[in-house]
């Protein structure tokens, strides 16, 4: 009988999944501004809060402006605080990213990807995030609810450690995942409350006995870019945090995480490279060509900031041909994504051909279909060795266009 | 945190200690230092009503020099003063 699992195997939005780890860690600060797709977390959090379920300070504030700036203020008083946002409300936060970043406080966002406007959209892309890339923050994706769920628990770990004390933001689709219910599996309270711990501030301002400065000016006389790369230095220990974290995480939950996840990558020729949950259906096309026995694989990167380049192209240099899939435009160029993964595979000794396929802007369904055109397409490269052209579209519609 | 010192990095430029305006001397902004003549000076004060910072120092009613520390080296003391008794020079 001692065997028996405690774990709660339910069905969830990834809101609900998200809700349930935000309730686990219960924080001292939880800051709401309600924002679709995001909404249903900050929600369900108040009823916990009205329930008593939670210790958390419940703050509500008129922006995501004004709800950044409480949690840049919540951290740097010691607490451990979360928000969650989405989109144009991301956008908001922006230059109270990197002061949250730059001022060195853990901070832990769950951010429901959706496009940014105009035109005006409420649906998945990943357009929010890919316009943070540089804010500072660390950056974890998720394909489903229980990654959702996994990422916001390890997130605090990764925020906290002494060695990082940086932002984490966890990314999961809008509606697709957010919305949309499945299986998943929660860990019992006390083990999560064990794993995140206390945290154990640094140099906290409501240590009122040691009065400390926060966000002090340091102009051309000062040491601004020594303090930039101390923050880059940062990030880089945040590899190992990331990884330790996962360790830890994979005793009291039995799931394994890593920078990526490989599927059937080994004996692949020909791979996708995507975040969250187009992932799924990737895997799924990839099972249907395996049956037909075509050398597919997928790798779905779950560590955007910092960037695993070294392990990625060790992942992919044996493969003839990469696609890179971004629910993102960079007009002008190609996609955020592409651009990593093709920096990251450039000083290899022999690299695969990589091409790039724009897909799912303003929650535009990827499905069986547009998985299966990019292997094809995939097949072609390989087979020629040549690439027609860099940069493609996935599932765009036939449109006569004006101008 | 005693043993702190300004040239020692702290994650996120934090300064463990509190007050720190007060030792935050604006007049290493300067690039050009205002030169004051006492000899000349009729006292007429327009310099210390005029001076954004506040760097005239003045006691007993009279001008008795330029705070330097807090001297951004703007010149409006040299624009103000009718009897161009303030100069400025170099650095």
């Amino acid at each position: 009988m001692k065997n028996i699992s405690k774990k709660r195997v339910v069905a969830t939005t990834g809101n609900g999944a998200v809700a349930e780890a935000m309730k686990q860690i219960n924080p001292d600060v939880l800051v709401a501004y309600p924002i679709t797709p995001q909404t249903a977390i900050v929600q369900d959090f108040s009823q916990f809060v009205a329930d008593g379920a939670v210790d958390s300070e419940y703050v509500t504030v008129e922006s995501e402006h004004s709800s950044m700036s409480a949690c840049i203020g919540a951290s740097a008083a010691g607490a451990r605080v979360m928000t969650a946002t989405s989109s144009q409300g991301l956008a908001l936060m922006h230059e109270m990213l990197y002061i949250a970043a730059g001022s060195r406080l853990p901070i832990i966002m769950p951010n429901v990807n959706r496009a940014l406007s105009a035109p005006i959209n409420i649906h998945c892309d990943h357009s929010d995030s890919m316009g943070a890339r540089d804010t500072g923050w660390i950056q974890l994706y998720s394909e489903n609810a229980q990654e959702a769920y996994d990422n916001t628990i390890q997130a605090v770990r990764i925020a906290e450690n002494k060695k990082v004390l940086l932002p984490v933001m966890v990314n999961l689709d809008g509606f697709i995942i957010s919305h949309g219910i499945e299986k998943a599996e929660f860990i019992e309270d006390r083990k999560v409350k064990s794993f995140v711990g206390e945290r154990k501030p640094f140099l906290p301002l409501l240590d009122v006995d040691n009065p400390v400065t926060y966000g002090p000016f340091d102009g051309l006389g000062g040491y601004f870019m020594e303090h930039k790369k101390n923050q880059a230095d940062a990030m880089e220990r945040a590899r190992d945090v990331i990884l330790e974290a996962a360790e830890d995480f994979a005793k009291i939950s039995g799931r394994k995480y890593g920078f990526f996840e490989e599927y059937l990558l080994d004996d692949a020729e020909i791979a996708i490279v995507t975040l969250n949950s187009s992932a799924g259906t990737t895997k799924h096309v990839i099972n249907e060509l395996r049956a037909e026995g075509l050398p597919v694989g997928l790798l779905k990167l779950r560590v955007f900031r910092p960037f695993p380049a070294k392990e990625l192209a060790e992942a992919l240099k044996h493969l003839k041909a990469v696609a890179v899939l971004d629910r993102a435009l960079s007009s002008g160029f190609v996609g955020p994504l592409f651009s990593e993964v093709q920096t990251a595979l450039f000083n290899l000794e022999t690299r695969p051909k990589v091409i790039n396929f724009i897909y799912g802007l303003g929650g535009r369904d990827y499905t069986l279909h547009e998985a299966r055109k990019a292997f094809e397409e995939l097949m072609t490269v390989a087979k020629t060795g040549k690439i027609k052209k860099t940069l493609g579209y996935l599932g765009l519609k036939e449109v006569e266009v004006l101008v | 945190m005693k043993d702190w010192r300004a040239n020692k990095l702290m994650p996120g430029a934090i300064i463990p200690k509190g007050g720190t305006a007060r030792e935050y001397k604006t007049g290493g902004w300067r690039s050009a230092t205002p030169k004051w003549d006492e000899e000349k000076c009729k006292q007429c004060l327009i310099c210390w009503i005029s001076c954004p910072e506040g760097a005239v120092l003045v006691k007993d009613g009279k001008v008795r020099g330029i705070d330097m520390d807090y001297c951004k080296g703007c010149g409006i003391c040299v624009a103000e003063c009718p009897f161009e008794v303030i100069e400025m020079v170099g650095g």
